[in-house]
């Protein structure tokens, strides 16, 4: 397995190459420039600004220039924030948005299981019905509509339950206070409790169907031991290779919901990088997306393997 | 006990068979469709949709872009909440927007753009992922391999990215939007048919075209895509929705379709800025893009149930 592991982190290479270079020349072909604006500098003081950054350098010298770069583990400076380097930046905002990915994650992990393993276990009854129909609609009502409405309810309205108040602050970070957390993380979780808790009914169904597991409850054990020791751990299958996308998906935060609650993470600085055409901003972000895609999907695989012993990555 | 068969009862037999219609796939397919209520509903109310968003703007009193400053950012007669009322005359049954505009008409031409969206994505996602998959799955091999790996490398780039960068290069076109989302769309699309390729080219019939010297394209296109059609027009509806939701948020970033035109992700999006205020400019086009979500993944539900060769 190890080698195994190698082999395909080896593969990794080449597929970060091309996104690289297919992502390098994208941003080139775009009309405009980071340093456009709407007063026109002088133009000696423009090309000064270009030399800077090697921008007068034809296309071709730049992306070498950016793969040398790369080697070395620089991502260059960023072009719009001032005084900034790109490693800074993501270095800033990374912790903040995997914190708040990693919390939904952990969340929608746990809710998506237990919701769907009992919609299994209560298959074609009223159980299976509403939750499966609570998960259409975490599914089909997007972050930028869910989060508005929950900000109006608990935020701006405020509500009280029992006499205490439990509205909670709109927006900010707060340092990732608590309290500034649980709002975007139910936001955006619920969708992923959607999913998650559509395929493990589905694949629980099948499983409680199989033969072994009649075998477990022949031999006398526990309703709660079938499920949890022998069910589960096959219906979970699917769900691993789900988990190792969505994960890096949500750890590269999610612009919607830092957008409108208005956190720091590193979603942000797809969209405006790609505005203000600060291309080192965008490479960086891409690439640091890229790496985890490939990391988290091996990962999976990994324990893809772990988990079913049918699995076996020799040769 | 045996009847021997005269010739007479042999052409009874066959004069009844003839009676006798087997049922296609398809057809067995459309009869489980139809008995799965939730997939019949969902249909009947996106026909409803539909049937409004094309003829509402022709019937409405007024047109999507007229903008009337007497009437800014009115609820609708009925509201509950009389304290934002500003009588704008009963013609505007969802209220108006913050310059004035009718938002009924505005929510039905959103329809109209979103499901066209929707649709024209989900046509070039199909076009191009069905070429793709079925070329790859066919010819297979190293050919097949290359071409999987760029399907994969285009898997680990964000499609945000690839969309915002394709909107930026085309300047926000309205028809290069629809491309665009479909040109993203088009990946697991791809990886659909050339699994279910790869299995049907082993089947006999295909070497049977091949030994009376049907070509690749033909092989192709005659025998191999029709019988993946099954899987793709379940994964063809849930795409639409994908596709409308892809469009939202594009919009929600200022990146899709320019005012005036609108679409429910620009509603909605203005509606979110102004939910405190004015609600219904939420709720209304909120409630209309939910309503069509649903149906088309109840849709897409019931074809999958109804195609399952599994549960027949």
């Amino acid at each position: 397995m190890l080698s195994y592991a190698i082999r395909r982190l080896l593969g990794a290479i080449p597929t970060l190459f091309i996104i690289i270079t297919l992502a390098f020349f994208m941003m080139r072909i775009a009309p405009g420039g980071p340093f456009d604006s709407q007063r026109r500098l002088p133009p000696e003081i423009e090309h000064n600004i270009k030399a800077a950054y090697d921008l007068d350098k034809p296309l071709y010298q730049q992306y070498f220039i950016y793969l040398g770069k790369l080697t070395r583990g620089d991502l260059g400076p960023s072009f719009k924030n001032k005084d900034f380097t790109v490693t800074e930046l993501i270095a800033d905002g990374l912790p903040v948005s995997a914190k708040l990915g990693l919390s939904a994650m952990f969340l929608a992990v746990l809710l998506g299981l237990i919701t769907g393993t009992i919609a299994a276990l209560r298959q074609n009854k009223a159980t299976d019905y509403s939750v499966m129909s609570m998960a259409m609609i975490g599914i089909t009502i997007p972050t930028f509509v869910m989060a508005p409405i929950l900000t109006l309810i608990f935020g701006v309205y405020g509500v009280s339950l029992f006499g205490y108040d439990i509205s909670l602050p709109v927006g900010g970070w707060n340092g990732g206070a608590i309290r500034n957390m649980i709002l975007p993380v139910i936001v955006l979780s619920l969708p992923q409790i959607a999913v998650i808790a559509r395929l493990t009914r589905g694949s629980m169904v099948e499983v409680l169907h199989s033969n072994y597991v009649r075998t477990a409850r022949a031999k006398g054990l526990s309703s709660f031991q079938v499920v949890v020791r022998h069910a589960l751990r096959a219906a979970i299958l699917p769900l691993v290779s789900y988990l190792g996308p969505a994960i890096a998906g949500i750890l590269t935060g999610s612009l919607i919901v830092e957008q409108i609650f208005g956190i720091p993470g590193i979603g942000r600085y797809f969209v405006n990088g790609a505005l203000n055409r600060d291309y080192t901003l965008v490479m960086g972000v891409l690439i640091y997306y890229a790496t985890f895609v490939i990391l988290l999907n091996l990962l999976a695989d990994l324990l893809y393997a772990v988990l079913d012993p049918r699995v076996r990555y020799a040769r | 006990m045996s009847v021997p068969f005269s010739a007479d009862r042999t052409a009874e037999i066959m004069e009844r068979a003839v009676d006798v219609k087997g049922r296609s796939l398809w057809e067995d397919a459309r009869r489980r469709l139809f008995r799965n209520r939730a997939a019949v509903v969902s249909i009947v109310t996106l026909s409803v949709i539909t049937l409004l968003a094309v003829l509402g703007p022709f019937v409405l009193a007024y047109p999507y872009d007229y903008i009337d400053y007497s009437v800014v950012s009115c609820a609708p007669d009925w509201w509950p909440d009389p304290a934002v009322l500003c009588n704008a005359g009963g013609s505007h049954w969802f209220g108006t927007d913050s310059v004035g505009r009718d938002l009924l008409v505005r929510t039905l031409y959103g329809a109209r753009v979103s499901l066209a969206v929707g649709l024209i994505a989900t046509l070039v996602s199909l076009v191009i992922g069905v070429t793709y998959g079925a070329t790859a799955g066919y010819l297979g091999g190293r050919v097949d391999e290359l071409m999987m790996r760029f399907v994969d490398v285009l898997y680990s780039i964000p499609y945000i990215f690839l969309v915002i960068i394709l909107m930026v290069i085309f300047n926000r076109n309205f028809f290069l939007l629809f491309v665009a989302i479909g040109a993203v769309e088009w990946l697991t699309m791809s990886r659909i048919v050339r699994g279910q390729t790869l299995s049907i080219k082993q089947k006999e019939f295909i070497e049977a075209a091949r030994a009376s010297g049907v070509n690749g394209f033909g092989i192709i296109t005659r025998h191999i895509i029709p019988n993946v059609f099954g899987p793709v027009v379940v994964y063809v509806t849930l795409t639409v929705p994908a596709s409308i939701l892809a469009e939202s948020f594009l919009s929600f970033l200022g990146l899709g379709i320019q005012e005036p035109l609108t679409s429910w992700g620009v509603l909605i999006s203005e509606g979110a800025n102004q939910m405190e205020t004015a609600p219904w400019m939420l709720i209304f086009p909120a409630m209309f893009m939910a309503v069509t979500l649903f149906c088309f993944n109840f849709i897409g539900d019931g074809l999958r149930d109804a195609l399952d060769p599994k549960d027949r």
